[in-house]
C-alpha cells in the first residue's frame, strides 16, 4: 500500500530546492484572488443573523462641558428604534482605557471631554433609522474651558496624560555651552488621520449563558476581548473575539476598535439580538484618535565641520482627552529623536499633554517618525550653518560600528549600516549630480524651484513594553495532509497571513493549496499581543515555526520507526517526504501517523530574546535589532501657489533576508506614499470650538494616484540577512519605510532654500501644504526668522 | 405613463414600483441584493470603493460609465444595466484581465478599495480614446483612493491590463444592446410610494409642466451634490424629478451663439466640446473636476444650478462669457451667467423655473483664456481658489475686454470688476500687473476655512495674475509656470 503513494508530488521544486512561494520567496497575497473579485469578506459583508440591530453612536457637540441634561425621548420614539443605551446601562465597568488608567469612559456620563465623544448608542432595525434617530437627542451642556492644542495646554498648565520621559547621557548643558557652534529652533509636525478604507466595525452575537462572540475589525483581539469582558462584567472565557481581515489598520485599530466592539456587545447583551456597529466615515473621523502632532524644541551644539557635540530636545505632543497609548507613543518619539545619528551629550524630554480633542493613538511608526523629523531638522540646520551638503553632515554623524555607537537610552547599536547604505543609494540615484542640476535650474527659474534630499532611517524593532514581545500559534495537520495555520497576529493588508502560510509551506514542503490560514480568534490562540510595532511576522512567524517543528518532530520520529530508517533520513521537501530512499506523499505520511495515534496538532510559542527596558530610568536594550533604509526624493515646488510635485524617489531598504520580497516592496511603496502624504497634503483642521473640520475625504486629502512619485525606484538591500536570529533572518517592514516620506519634506525645504541663495535653513514645518510652502517662501523672501 | 423603474443588475431584471426616490444604489445593492462586493468607504463620492459600471445604450452604441454607487439614486438607473464586481468574472469562472493583472502585480493589500479599482480599470478599458500614458491612467484612477499600496502596483497592473485582449463583455455586446433596447419605451415615469414621489419626464416640456405643477420638487440630474444632502444631511426629498435621461436636455450643439450644453449633459460628455473651445481651461480645470466617477454623473448645468461658491465650472464659464438659459413653463429667458448668482445660497431662479442649458460663445480669435485651479491635492479636491481669465491682447500690448472670475473668494462665483478695470485699455506691463494685483485685494475679502486661509486665497489670487502675465504677457517666456506642467515635461523619462 505504501508504494502506491511514492510518486505523489504536490509542489514543483524551485531552483533553490525549496517550494516555490515558500518563505523567502515572492508569493501573492493569500486573499488576492478574493480581493479582486469582491469575495473577500469584511465584517459588514458577513450575512447578518436574523434580527440584527444596527447601532449608531450619539456624539457630543462640545469640546469640554458638563452634561446638564440629556433628553433622549425623541431618539427612543423615532421610527425603527429598538433601544437606546447610556452609561447607566453598562453592567460592568464603563471604562475602556487600554493601559488601565481608568480615564476613558465608553460612554460619557457627566462630563464630555472632546467634540465627538460618544454619549449614547441607538439600536434600530436599519442603519438609516439609527442614523436619523441619533440626531434627535436634546443635550444641555454647561461649557467648561477647553484646551485644544499644544500651545493652549502649555499656557494653561494642562496636566500630562502620562509620566514624562527623560533620556540623557553626559552633561548636555556643558556640552552645548562648550560646543564651537550652537543653534536652537522649533519644528511643528502635524497629526494624521489613518484613513483605513474600511471604517471601524464590529458585529456582536450573544450566545448561551453570557457568551458573547464579537467579530471586530481590530488589530488587538485579546485587548478587545478584555474590554468587552470588563464592560459586560464577565470572565474572559465567555468572550470570543474574531477577525479574518481588516480593510486597513495602520495602528488605527489597535485600541480604537474597542469602542465599537464594546457598544455592539452591550446592545447584544441587553437585547439578546445580534448587534452591528459600523461607523459612518464622519463619525469615525470625529470620534477616533489620530497620529499625535508635536511641537519639538531643539538646541544643538556642533563643530565647524558639522559634527554633533550635544543635543537637547523637548518633544511636546497633543495627546487628546485620555492617555490611550500616548505614553509609549511619545516615548518612541524620544527613542527615535536620534534617527541614525550619534549624539555625544544628549537630553531628550517628553511632554505628553492632555487636550480636549480626540485621544491620539497608535499610527504606523508610533511616534518614531515625529522624532525622526526633528533629528533630520537638526541635521539640516547644521548643514545650512556650516555650508555643507546635508548628506555630508549625515555621514559625519551616523552611528559607528565600534565607537560612537551608543544611543541616548544606552543601547549599543550593533548592526549599524547607515554609513554604507547612504552612500550606496546616493551613488545609485546620482544624488550629487542631480543636486547640482537642481541648483542650476533654480538659478534661472522665477516660479518653479527644484529640491532634492536624501534621508536615512534607523528603526527600533520590538514593543518597548517588553511583555508584548510574545506570540502564540496553533497548527493543525489533518489526516489528508492539509494544514491549518492559526496565530495571534491579524491581517490588515500587510500580508502577515501570507508570510505565515509561507513559513508552514517551507517547513512542510507544501504548496499554497495545502496550507490554509484561518481567521484570528481568541478561541484558538489566547493572550496575544497587538499586531503592531512592525512585529507581526517576527513574533508570529517564530511561533508558527515552533508549532510546525513540534509536529515535524513527531512525524519524523514516527516515520523513522515506521519505515525503519534513522531520524536524520527523514526530510520534508517540495517533492514529498524523503524517508530514506523513498519519497512519499505528505498525505500518506499523515494518514499513517494518524493510524499510529500521533498527535498532529501543536501550539507554538515565542518570546523575543535579549531585550529589556526600564521606563523609569530611560535606559536599557528595548530593541532586538534595527531596520534600516534610505530614500532620496526630488520635488518641484510652485512659488506662485505653493503646490508640490514629487518627481522622483529612490529607496534602498533593509528587510533582512526578506520573507516575501514582493510584499515587502509593497510595504515600502505604500509606506513611503503614506509618509509623504502625512508631511504634505494631509492636514487636520479643528475650529475654535474644538470641532474637527476635516472629517471626511472631501476635506482631508490623502495622496491620490497622481501624487505618487513620477519615477519610483524601490530596491531591497541584497545579501543582508538579519544578524539576529529572527524568522529565516528577515527584518520587520511595516513601519520603517513610512519614514522615507521625510525625504520629501527635506527636499521641499531644499527647494525653498533657493529663495535666499541657500543661506538660511527654511525651517519648514509639516505638513508642507501649499499654504505652508507659500508662507515659508514669504518668510524667506522677507528675511524674517521662523516663528517660535 | 409608467409607474415603475426598470433596469438590470448584472443579468437580473428589476422592475421596482415603490422604492424610495432617494434610495442610494450602494445601500440597495448591499442591503437588499446582498451584493457586498461593492464597498462603502466614505459614502460621499470621494474614495471610489463603491464604484460600479452603468451601461447604457446611446444611439446604437453601448456606453460604459464608472460611477460612485453611494451618490447614485436607484431611480436614476431606469433603462440601464448596472454591473458590479460580482459580474466581472467571465461565465467560465476565469478572472477578467484587469482582475488577473491586479493579482499578478500585487495590486491589493488590504483589498477593501480593490473592487472599486477593478471597476474603474474595467471602465477605463471601455472608454473611447482614453490616453494610455501615465497621465491617462492617473485620470482614470483619480477617483479611487488606496491607503496601502502607494498606487505603484495598481498602475503597473493597469498598464498591463490595457494591453490585454478582449474581455467576455465584448462577446456579449449585442445581447446587452438588445436587452437595453427593449427597455426603451419613451414613457414618462410617475411613481408615488410611502417614501415620496418620483417623476421621470420623457421630455423637457414634460419637465417644465411637472415643475410648474410641483415647484417644490427637487431636480436631480447626476446627484453628485444632492446625493450628499441625502446621505450626509439625511434630508428628505418628498418629490424628486430625475432629468438625467431626458433626450432634449442631453443635447450638445454648435449654434450661431456658441456651444450649447443642455441641462442633462455631464462634465465627461461635454469635455471634448469644451476642450475644443477652451483648451487650456479644460486641461487645468475641467479634467480635474471631481473624478471620472463624478464627471460621469455630475452635469455642467448642475454645477451651476446648485449655486455653490466653490463649483469649478462657473468661474471659467463666466470668464468665457457664458449665457444661461432658464425656463418656466413655456417662458424662456437668458441671462449672463454671473447674474444668476445673487448671493450665498440664492440664485436668480423663480419657483417652477429650471436651468435648461448654457451657451458658451466661441472666443474671438485673439482672445486668451486661462484658468487655474488651486487645491491641497491635485486630483479630486475642492478648490481653495479658482481663477479664470479672458482677455484680448492687441499687437501693441493693449488689453481689452478683460473678464476675470474667481471661485472660492466670495459667497458666490464672482467677477473681479476692479481688477478688470485696472487692466482694460492698459498696456500689459509690470506696472499694470502691479496695479491689477493691488486691485484684486480690493475685489475680494475671502474667508478662512479648512481648505485655506484668507491670506492664502488673497495671495494666490494675485499670484495667478502674475502667472497670467508670465504665460501670456508680452515678455512671456515659454517656460511653464506650474508644477503640473513641469512634471509632465520631465516625468516620463523613466519608470523603475
Amino acid at each position: 500500500m505504501a508504494d502506491a503513494h511514492i510518486t505523489a508530488t504536490t509542489a514543483p521544486v524551485s531552483a533553490a530546492g525549496i517550494v516555490p512561494g515558500g518563505a523567502s520567496e515572492s508569493l501573492r497575497h493569500e486573499s488576492a484572488a478574493m480581493h479582486v473579485q469582491g469575495t473577500a469578506s469584511y465584517i459588514d459583508d458577513l450575512p447578518e443573523p436574523r434580527g440584527t440591530l444596527h447601532l449608531v453612536p450619539g456624539l457630543s457637540t462640545r469640546a469640554h462641558a458638563r452634561i446638564v441634561s440629556m433628553n433622549l425621548d425623541a431618539v427612543r420614539q423615532a421610527k425603527g428604534v429598538v433601544a437606546v443605551y447610556t452609561a447607566a446601562d453598562i453592567p460592568g465597568e464603563n471604562q475602556i482605557s487600554p493601559v488601565g488608567k481608568g480615564d476613558e469612559p465608553l460612554l460619557a456620563k457627566d462630563i464630555v471631554s472632546f467634540y465627538g465623544q460618544p454619549l449614547f448608542v441607538v439600536a434600530a432595525t436599519t442603519r438609516g433609522a439609527a442614523r436619523r434617530a441619533a440626531r434627535l437627542a436634546v443635550v444641555d451642556y454647561e461649557d467648561l474651558p477647553a484646551i485644544l492644542n499644544i500651545a493652549q495646554a502649555r499656557e494653561n498648565g494642562s496636566p500630562l496624560v502620562w509620566r514624562p520621559m527623560e533620556m540623557k547621557r553626559g552633561d548636555v548643558l556643558a556640552g552645548l555651552e562648550h560646543a564651537p557652534r550652537r543653534l536652537s529652533g522649533r519644528i511643528t509636525v502635524g497629526g494624521q488621520e489613518h484613513f483605513y478604507l474600511e471604517g471601524q466595525v464590529a458585529l456582536a452575537r450573544p450566545g448561551e449563558e453570557g457568551e458573547m462572540h464579537v467579530t471586530s475589525s481590530t488589530q488587538h483581539p485579546t485587548e478587545t476581548q478584555h474590554m468587552v469582558a470588563h464592560v459586560l462584567d464577565r470572565p474572559a472565557n465567555l468572550i470570543t473575539v474574531e477577525v479574518r481581515r481588516m480593510g486597513g489598520g495602520f495602528g488605527g485599530k489597535e485600541t480604537q476598535a474597542n469602542a465599537c466592539a464594546c457598544l455592539a456587545a452591550l446592545v447584544a447583551d441587553r437585547t439578546g439580538r445580534a448587534a452591528k456597529m459600523r461607523l459612518d466615515r464622519d463619525d469615525d473621523m470625529t470620534m477616533t484618535g489620530k497620529r499625535h502632532d508635536f511641537v519639538i524644541d531643539y538646541d544643538a551644539g556642533f563643530t565647524d565641520d558639522g559634527r554633533i557635540v550635544a543635543v537637547d530636545m523637548v518633544l511636546a505632543a497633543r495627546c487628546g482627552w485620555s492617555a490611550d497609548l500616548s505614553g509609549p507613543v511619545i516615548d518612541r518619539a524620544l527613542f527615535h529623536a536620534d534617527n541614525a545619528y550619534f549624539y555625544p551629550d544628549v537630553r531628550l524630554r517628553s511632554e505628553p499633554l492632555r487636550t480636549n480633542t480626540q485621544s491620539n493613538t497608535a499610527y504606523r511608526g508610533f511616534g518614531g517618525p515625529q522624532g525622526i523629523v526633528a533629528a533630520e531638522r537638526v541635521i539640516e540646520e547644521i548643514a545650512f550653518a556650516t555650508g555643507l551638503d546635508p548628506l555630508e553632515v549625515r555621514l559625519r554623524n551616523v552611528y559607528g560600528t565600534h565607537e560612537r555607537n551608543v544611543t541616548p537610552y544606552n543601547m549599543v547599536v550593533e548592526d549599524s549600516i547607515t554609513h554604507d547604505l547612504l552612500p550606496a543609494l546616493a551613488r545609485r540615484c546620482h544624488y550629487t549630480e542631480r543636486r547640482a542640476a537642481c541648483r542650476e535650474f533654480n538659478a534661472t527659474s522665477p516660479y518653479l524651484r527644484r529640491g532634492i534630499a536624501i534621508t536615512p532611517v534607523k528603526f527600533g524593532i520590538s514593543f518597548t513594553a517588553t511583555h508584548y514581545n510574545q506570540a502564540g500559534a496553533l497548527v493543525h495537520v489533518y489526516t489528508d495532509g492539509s494544514v491549518q495555520v492559526n496565530h495571534g497576529g491579524t491581517e490588515m493588508g500587510q500580508g502577515l497571513h501570507t508570510k505565515m502560510v509561507q513559513v508552514a509551506m517551507r517547513e512542510f514542503g507544501l504548496g499554497t493549496d495545502q496550507v490554509r490560514i484561518t481567521a484570528t480568534t481568541t478561541g484558538k490562540v489566547p493572550n496575544t499581543s497587538a499586531t503592531a510595532a512592525s512585529s507581526g511576522a517576527d513574533l508570529n512567524g517564530m511561533a508558527v515555526l515552533d508549532a510546525v517543528r513540534r509536529i515535524k518532530r513527531r512525524l519524523v520520529e514516527f516515520a523513522a520507526s515506521h519505515w525503519n530508517v534513522g531520524e536524520d533520513a527523514v526530510r520534508f521537501a517540495p517533492d514529498g517526504v524523503h524517508v530514506g530512499e523513498k519519497v512519499i506523499a505528505f498525505a500518506h505520511l499523515t494518514r499513517q501517523a494518524y493510524f499510529a495515534r500521533v498527535s498532529m496538532s501543536a501550539n507554538g510559542f515565542y518570546k523575543t530574546p535579549r531585550i529589556s527596558w526600564n521606563g523609569d530610568t530611560g535606559q536599557g536594550r528595548p530593541f532586538y535589532y534595527f531596520a534600516y533604509g534610505a530614500a532620496c526624493s526630488e520635488v518641484v515646488i510652485d512659488l506662485l501657489t505653493g503646490e508640490t510635485k514629487i518627481d522622483r524617489v529612490d529607496i534602498l531598504h533593509d528587510a533582512g533576508q526578506s520573507l516575501n520580497p514582493a510584499l515587502d516592496i509593497g510595504q515600502i511603496e505604500g509606506g513611503f506614499v503614506q509618509g509623504a502624504g502625512w508631511l504634505t497634503c494631509e492636514e487636520l483642521v479643528w475650529d475654535d470650538a474644538g470641532r474637527l473640520r476635516t472629517h471626511a475625504p472631501s476635506t482631508y486629502k490623502i495622496p491620490a494616484c497622481s501624487d505618487r512619485p513620477r519615477v519610483f525606484n524601490v530596491e531591497l538591500l541584497e545579501n543582508a540577512p538579519n544578524r539576529e536570529h529572527t524568522i529565516f533572518r528577515s527584518k520587520a517592514v511595516g513601519e520603517p519605510p513610512f519614514v522615507h516620506g521625510v525625504s520629501v519634506l527635506q527636499a521641499i525645504s531644499d527647494a525653498l532654500a533657493s529663495l535666499d541663495g541657500y543661506r538660511t535653513c527654511p525651517r519648514l514645518d509639516a505638513p508642507a501644504t501649499p499654504e505652508m510652502i507659500l508662507r515659508t517662501a514669504d518668510r524667506l523672501r522677507c528675511g524674517q526668522p521662523a516663528a517660535g | 405613463m409608467r409607474h415603475d423603474i426598470r433596469f438590470y443588475v448584472g443579468n437580473e431584471y428589476h422592475a421596482l414600483a415603490s422604492i424610495a426616490p432617494t434610495r442610494t444604489l450602494l445601500d440597495w445593492l448591499r442591503e437588499e441584493r446582498g451584493l457586498t462586493g461593492t464597498k462603502e468607504g466614505c459614502n460621499e463620492g470621494d474614495c471610489g470603493a463603491c464604484t460600479v459600471l452603468v451601461v447604457r445604450l446611446e444611439g446604437a452604441r453601448l456606453v460604459w460609465r464608472a460611477v460612485n454607487a453611494c451618490i447614485q439614486f436607484v431611480c436614476m438607473l431606469d433603462g440601464a444595466q448596472v454591473l458590479t464586481i460580482e459580474d466581472m468574472r467571465a461565465p467560465d469562472g476565469s478572472l477578467h484581465p484587469v482582475q488577473q493583472a491586479m493579482v499578478e502585480h500585487h495590486g491589493s493589500q488590504c483589498g477593501f478599495c480593490t473592487p472599486g479599482f477593478v471597476m474603474s480599470m474595467v471602465a477605463g478599458r471601455k472608454a473611447a480614446g482614453l490616453a494610455q500614458d501615465e497621465r491617462g491612467i492617473d485620470d482614470m484612477l483619480a477617483g479611487n483612493l488606496c491607503r496601502c499600496t502607494g498606487y505603484a502596483p495598481i498602475v503597473r497592473a493597469m498598464r498591463h491590463a490595457m494591453q490585454a485582449g478582449p474581455d467576455h463583455f465584448d462577446a456579449m455586446a449585442d445581447d446587452m444592446a438588445a436587452r437595453l433596447r427593449a427597455l426603451r419605451d419613451g414613457a414618462t415615469v410617475d411613481m408615488t410610494g410611502p417614501a415620496g414621489r418620483l417623476s421621470i419626464p420623457a421630455t423637457a416640456d414634460g419637465l417644465a409642466h411637472t415643475l410648474l405643477e410641483s415647484p417644490q420638487a427637487r431636480i436631480v440630474a447626476g446627484a453628485t451634490d444632492v446625493g450628499l444632502w441625502v446621505i450626509k444631511g439625511l434630508r428628505d426629498l418628498p418629490h424628486v424629478i430625475s432629468i438625467g435621461q431626458i433626450a432634449d436636455l442631453r443635447r450638445i450643439a454648435a449654434t450661431a451663439d456658441g456651444l450649447y450644453i443642455g441641462a442633462a449633459v455631464t462634465w465627461q460628455e461635454a469635455r471634448a466640446a469644451l476642450a475644443h473651445i477652451l483648451p487650456q481651461p479644460d486641461e487645468e480645470v475641467f479634467r480635474r473636476i471631481g473624478s471620472v466617477q463624478v464627471r460621469n454623473a455630475g452635469t455642467v448645468c448642475g454645477n451651476i444650478a446648485n449655486g455653490s461658491p466653490i463649483g469649478d465650472g462657473p468661474p471659467v464659464l463666466i470668464a468665457a462669457g457664458a449665457q444661461l438659459h432658464l425656463r418656466r413653463g413655456d417662458t424662456r429667458r437668458t441671462l449672463a451667467l454671473e447674474d444668476f448668482f445673487v448671493d450665498y445660497g440664492q440664485q436668480d431662479r423663480a419657483p417652477g423655473e429650471f436651468v435648461e442649458g448654457i451657451t458658451i460663445p466661441a472666443p474671438a480669435p485673439d482672445t486668451l483664456i486661462r484658468a487655474w485651479k488651486v487645491s491641497k491635492r491635485f486630483d479630486q479636491d475642492i478648490s481653495a481658489i479658482l481663477g479664470a481669465f479672458s482677455l484680448t491682447l492687441a499687437p501693441d500690448g493693449t488689453i481689452s475686454n478683460p473678464r476675470i472670475a474667481f471661485g472660492g473668494m466670495a459667497a458666490t462665483p464672482r467677477r473681479a470688476t476692479r481688477t478688470e478695470a485696472a487692466l482694460a485699455g492698459r498696456k500689459w506691463t509690470e506696472a499694470t500687473l502691479a496695479a491689477a494685483r493691488e486691485a484684486i485685494t480690493a475685489d475680494f475679502t475671502p474667508l478662512s476655512d479648512m481648505r485655506a486661509s484668507a491670506w492664502y486665497r488673497s495671495t494666490v489670487a494675485a499670484n495667478l495674475l502674475t502667472r497670467l502675465y508670465a504665460e501670456c504677457g508680452p515678455q512671456a517666456a515659454r517656460a511653464s509656470t506650474s508644477v503640473h506642467a513641469a512634471c509632465t515635461a520631465t516625468g516620463e523619462h523613466a519608470h523603475g
